[in-house]
């Protein structure tokens, strides 16, 4: 079967995980830190293609689906919870949020 | 009627109980009624049981009656069982003769008092526990007495409460005292654990039996029983409480603090003089105790200006005499000295305070002078109870003070002897020093308000008439108290002319310097440096106050300050202290800062990974 | 065995515990007087119920030994699966304990009777619920049934301190006090709990099946070391309970705060539990061990009694002084147990019983005072004795009791445990007699500031009134009882504490 070599994606993966950390450790916005986040989840997700293609498993895409559905529901509340802190405190960056100090 | 024997504390029992329920309702003359009345019906059933008990032979010389077990464990049985003997119906005759006296003279003194039924109530406690502790039949019911005293001892002389120097006074006499019972109580300790009972009979029994004369055990057995008779009789090194206990009114420090209580240590020492006898050490101990007490007191008594206070530390030396004879084995003769003095010292308390009454409670024998005049019959008595207090001949004091020292001199111990004898010197100038300053010389302008009624009179006339007679009376101790053995009685009558002669010489060195020369006497005193602070040494009583508030009392109270809040409450507050420095140091990390965990945790990824890794 | 029924065991508990519940729950509709009458009714009740059952049984059985004999004893299966069971039995130790806790119970509840004013129903039901846990602990021989009732005990208590409990004016709180008193007792049951079920472990281990049965565990085969560890976390749990120094700064916090009926019910009862547990259980369960471990036990108890009493000596508070003395007086039940010979044990149970009574006196004493002069401070007291006729001399027989006045109970339970210890422990013996010194020393310097000198407080008080003597009066008759002739409890104590010192002479010669 002729496609994508293994490595390729997973190089991939790995440059898109390491932008979305990136993305999260530098960005001061809430909104960008959870574009960060759902970078990190689809690189795993598309880890998790290409291995299953390798193997010729469906495993991998049975995780996608899930991965999807939880990035799904996570962006949900997390966008929520953006709108409500926008309303409440009119901004969103992250080092004036800090009321949950310890 | 010996099996009424019960009934002698029992009256004073029941005079206690109704007048501490009265608490005050009572008027005067029924609470005196009361109060008197059961000392009297006890002094009565004591004659009778006195006569009985004298005219009926008994088995073992000694009448016995079993109230009720106390308490059995293990073997461990004391008994509340009373025990009539010759030693102990001296005390009885003692406690509740002169006792009855007193009451009947505090129910003049006390008069117009406030707590009038209160007064009486402690002193029927007192006779009921001190008839306890001379009828006990076995040590703990002695002890039990032994401590009700010091209660009551501690009540009355603390009586006029509202003075925190009587509180005082009052505490320390019962704590020193105290020290004194708990090594009593060790020295019990040891006499069950190693005869197997308290049980006085018993162990005297059973003492010589399994004891060597001179045995460890029983040297420090007898020692620590010694220890429990220094603290009530006020001996060295436990003597200190006694001039304060004269806080007390007049009639407590006659009854309790001279002719009662205090003698309690001879009376214990005699009642166990088999454990002495076995033990040569500390029967010297005794001896000494007694001696070096007899000639401090005296020293002491000489530099005192309340009258009161030179009477106590007489008793102090006089107990010291009886020690002393306890000491050259003359058990008989210090029980005799116990009862001569109980009568010419309670004398001398009562007309004391007659005087003090009689001059609206002034105690500075300085402030009196030229009495002799004004109140002639307390002088009379109280010259009469001073004279048999020195021993002159013809007087009870005579009688029973060279009994002691003819012991002491035929039974070998010679040193004591002559202690006993500088003893009489002492007495005699202290005494005659009191004599002269209070009743002869100038009179301060006092007004005197002469005392009067039978109440007054009577006891201070019959215990007169004691203080005189009472050495005539034949003591039944042979059955209890064997009598040393003196080969002749050669030299005898030189000795008493010694000793008469030696007080003469008290009297004459007294006349001189406090009546004919006080300024001689004065000059002397204030002299020079050395005098001075021999005077200021006497006067301190020796500085044993100082003494044992610097060892004693002060590292305690050091302590108690240092400590007051508990140090280990220091440790237990570290508790919470250290959680809340840990929940600080954890708090650091929750900063609030999103970014700031998110490099945590890849921190953290990296952590592990690597570790996996590696 | 005696005559009765043994499900009378289970009224014991049963009866305070309904009692509380229905002070609480028609103290709405049928007003606060309902409450105290039924909770007194309730105590007297069962107080009634415990002496008849001494005046009618035998307890010339043991509990304590290697088969014990119990005068009444019940038994009802539970948790079968771990052995647990609802097993109870009485012998005279415990019959003693629960008639002492029964006189105390109907004491705090008359002694409530005016100062209670606040949510009365709820106060009474915890007052009661704790009392039944005390009578259960007394009573359980399952260890699981035990800790349950140990820990039942506490809750109420709480309650009780940090609801009716007074605040200090610029001091500590109630609610510290409660919280300092649950925190102590509670980690102290963590390490009973971890003993108890290492001992089940061990049990297990060694036959295979699970019991928490004070009989089958009694059995149990250990190594030395085990032993030792196991008999170590039943001591330090009730150690602290004790309490011994230095567990014992939860108690002077304790009792300064808690309202007059919980201190009653801590320093008359509560205390006693540990003692009790040390008896019942701590030594027979592991002879050996505590053999080797008594002479530091006797030492522990020697310091508390000598720190105890420094310590009350410098109170200023009068509550806080009474509790003081307590720690002093209970080191003497510890020298009692652990110098297992007869005599010294007899004397602790005495100490026990003569300390229950005179302390919970001394609290309702105080509690007393504090209703007439609103302080405690001993400082802002003082010629209290011009000020009333009755309660000086009341308070002066109380103090005389503390400092072991012969005739008096404490006096003959102290002695017998010297005595006893005396051969076992020559210088333990000596310390702990230093402290008949130093209690004089206390118990007069309080007498002098709080009753002697001139009075300082203008207040006119009313004198104690006809319950308050009566209850007082009471408790006066029953110490001076207790001390002119303590044969009865002597003879109801005497077989288990004759097994105990046994038991001892047996583990201490192996």
């Amino acid at each position: 079967m002729i496609g994508v070599p293994l490595d390729h994606a997973m190089i991939l993966c790995g440059i898109l995980f390491s932008l979305g950390l990136l993305g999260l450790m530098l960005r001061r916005t809430l909104i960008f830190m959870l574009m960060s986040l759902e970078i990190m989840l689809n690189s795993t997700a598309v880890a998790f293609v290409a291995a299953g293609s390798r193997w010729l498993q469906p495993d991998g895409q049975i995780m996608f689906v899930l991965i999807l559905t939880l990035a799904a529901a996570e962006v949900t509340v997390g966008l929520a919870l953006v709108l409500q802190i926008h309303q409440r405190f009119k901004t969103l960056d992250v080092e004036v949020l800090s009321q949950m100090k310890g | 009627m010996l099996d009424l024997l019960f009934l002698v504390f029992m009256f004073p029992l029941a005079g206690f109980v109704i007048l501490a329920f009265a608490r005050g309702r009572l008027q005067e003359t029924p609470a005196a009624i009361v109060g008197v009345g059961s000392i009297g019906l006890s002094a009565l059933l004591t004659l009778l049981i006195g006569y009985e008990f004298l005219s009926t032979p008994l088995e073992d010389h000694a009448y016995t009656q079993l109230l009720w077990t106390w308490m059995s464990v293990d073997g461990f049985a004391p008994q509340f069982a009373l025990r009539l003997d010759g030693l102990s119906l001296v005390m009885l005759g003692v406690i509740n003769g002169v006792g009855f006296f007193i009451h009947l003279f505090a129910s003049w003194y006390m008069r117009g008092d406030d707590s009038y039924d209160r007064f009486f109530s402690y002193m029927n406690l007192f006779v009921a526990s001190m008839l306890f502790l001379v009828l006990g039949d076995n040590l703990l019911f002695l002890y039990f007495g032994w401590e009700g005293v010091g209660l009551s001892s501690y009540l009355l002389i603390g009586f006029w409460y509202k003075d925190p120097a009587n509180g005082a006074a009052a505490r320390k006499a019962f704590i020193v005292t105290r020290v004194g019972d708990t090594f009593m109580a060790v020295g019990l300790f040891i006499l069950y654990h190693e005869l197997g009972t308290l049980n006085i009979q018993d162990l005297m029994m059973l003492a010589p039996q399994q004891w060597a004369v001179g045995s460890d055990i029983a040297t420090i057995a007898a020692l620590l029983l010694l220890g429990g008779a220094v603290g009530k009789s006020a001996q060295l090194p436990l003597q200190t409480w006694l001039p304060d206990a004269m806080a007390g009114p007049t009639p407590v420090s006659a009854l309790i603090h001279a002719a009662t209580m205090v003698t309690a240590g001879v009376y214990l020492i005699a009642r166990t003089h088999v454990l002495f006898e076995l033990s040569p050490f500390a029967l010297n101990c005794v001896g000494w105790v007694g001696a070096i007490t007899l000639l401090m007191a005296g020293f002491t008594a000489l530099t005192q200006t309340d009258i009161k206070r030179v009477l106590a530390y007489s008793t102090m030396s006089q107990i010291g005499y009886m020690f002393l004879a306890l000491g050259a084995g003359a058990w008989g003769a210090a029980v005799f000295h116990l009862m001569t003095h109980a009568f010419f010292k309670a004398l001398l308390f009562l007309s004391a305070g007659s005087v003090i009454l009689a001059l609206h409670h002034e105690q500075d024998i300085f402030k009196m002078g030229g009495l002799r005049k004004q109140i002639p019959f307390t002088f009379w008595v109280f010259l009469i109870g001073s004279l048999a207090l020195i021993a002159t001949p013809g007087t009870s004091g005579f009688a029973s003070k060279d009994e002691i020292l003819w012991l002491a001199w035929a039974g070998g111990h010679h040193d004591l002897f002559y202690a006993g004898l500088a003893g009489a010197f002492m007495t005699a100038l202290y005494t005659f020093r009191l004599i002269f300053i209070a009743f002869f010389g100038q009179s301060h302008g006092h007004e005197v308000h002469v005392p009067h009624g039978l109440d007054h009179s009577l006891p201070l006339a019959v215990l007169a008439v004691f203080a005189v007679l009472g050495g005539l009376i034949p003591l039944p101790l042979e059955s209890v108290l064997p009598h040393p053995h003196i080969a002749s009685e050669d030299g005898k009558h030189a000795l008493e002319a010694i000793s008469v002669l030696v007080s003469a010489a008290g009297v004459a060195v007294a006349w001189f310097f406090f009546h004919k020369n006080r300024a001689l006497a004065e000059k002397l005193a204030r002299g020079n440096l050395i005098s001075d602070a021999l005077c200021r040494l006497w006067s301190s009583a020796w500085g044993f106050d100082w003494l044992y508030d610097r060892i004693f009392v002060r590292p305690y109270l050091w302590f108690i300050r240092v400590n007051g809040h508990d140090f280990v409450e220091s440790f237990v507050a570290a508790v919470p202290v250290a959680f809340q420095r840990l929940h600080a140091a954890a708090a650091q990390s929750q900063n609030g800062r999103t970014r700031w965990y998110a490099v945590s945790m890849v921190a953290g990824a990296i952590l592990m990974i690597a570790m996996v890794l590696l | 065995m005696s005559p009765h029924d043994p499900a009378i065991l289970i009224w014991l508990i049963a009866i305070p515990f309904a009692g509380g519940l229905f002070c609480w729950l028609f103290e709405r509709t049928l007003g606060i007087a309902f409450p105290r009458w039924v909770a007194l009714f309730t105590m007297l009740s069962v107080l009634g119920l415990s002496c008849w059952l001494w005046a009618t049984g035998d307890y010339s059985l043991s509990g304590i030994g290697a088969e014990p004999k119990w005068a009444l004893e019940y038994r009802a299966p539970w948790i079968d699966r771990f052995g647990i069971s609802f097993h109870l039995g009485l012998d005279g130790l415990s019959l003693l304990l629960i008639v002492l806790t029964n006189i105390l119970g109907v004491m705090a509840v008359a002694c409530s009777w005016k100062e209670i004013g606040r949510y009365v129903g709820f106060f009474h039901l915890n007052l009661l619920w704790n009392l039944a846990g005390v009578v259960a602990v007394f009573l359980a021989l399952d260890m699981f049934l035990f800790f349950f009732f140990w820990e039942m005990m506490l809750v109420p208590m709480w309650f009780l301190i940090a609801i009716w409990g007074h605040d200090t004016p610029g001091g500590k709180s109630r609610t510290y006090a409660a919280t300092k008193f649950f925190i102590f007792t509670q980690a102290s049951g963590l390490l009973l709990l971890l003993a108890i079920l290492g001992l089940a472990f061990a049990h297990h281990s060694s036959t295979g099946t699970w019991s928490f049965d004070y009989e089958d565990l009694l059995k149990t085969p250990m190594s030395a070391g085990l032993e030792y560890l196991l008999m170590l976390g039943f001591f330090v749990a009730f150690m602290v309970k004790m309490p011994v120094v230095p567990f014992h700064t939860w108690l002077p916090d304790a009792h300064s705060q808690a309202p007059t009926a919980g201190s009653v019910d801590l320093a008359g009862i509560l205390l006693k539990t540990a003692a009790y547990g040390l008896m019942r259980f701590g030594l027979p369960f592991f002879p050996n061990a505590s053999a080797d471990f008594a002479p530091i036990a006797m030492w522990l108890g020697a310091v508390g009694i000598v720190y105890g009493a420094f310590m009350t000596f410098a109170q200023t508070d009068v509550k806080r002084l009474v509790a003081y003395s307590s720690i002093s007086h209970m080191g003497f039940v510890l020298i009692g147990i652990y110098a297992g010979t007869e005599l010294a044990l007899q004397g602790a149970v005495v100490t026990m019983i003569a300390h229950g009574i005179s302390a919970g006196a001394l609290f309702i004493l105080c509690g007393e005072v504090y209703e007439r002069l609103h302080t405690r401070d001993i400082r802002k007291m003082g010629g209290l004795w011009s000020t009333f006729p009755y309660l000086p001399p009341i308070l002066l027989f109380f103090m005389m009791a503390a400092l072991g006045l012969p005739g008096l109970g404490n006096f003959v339970g102290e002695f017998l445990v010297l005595l006893g210890t005396f051969k076992v422990d020559l210088m333990v013996t000596l310390v702990a007699a230093s402290g008949l010194i130093l209690a004089a020393v206390y118990a007069l310097y309080m007498i002098q500031r709080v009753l002697h000198g001139v009075s300082k407080s203008e207040v006119q008080a009313e004198d104690l009134n006809r319950r308050e003597i009566t209850m007082l009066v009471t408790l006066m008759i029953l110490l001076l009882a207790l001390g002119l002739y303590p044969q009865p409890v002597l003879d109801a104590s005497a077989a288990p504490m004759r097994a105990l010192a046994a038991l001892y002479s047996a583990g201490a010669t192996p």
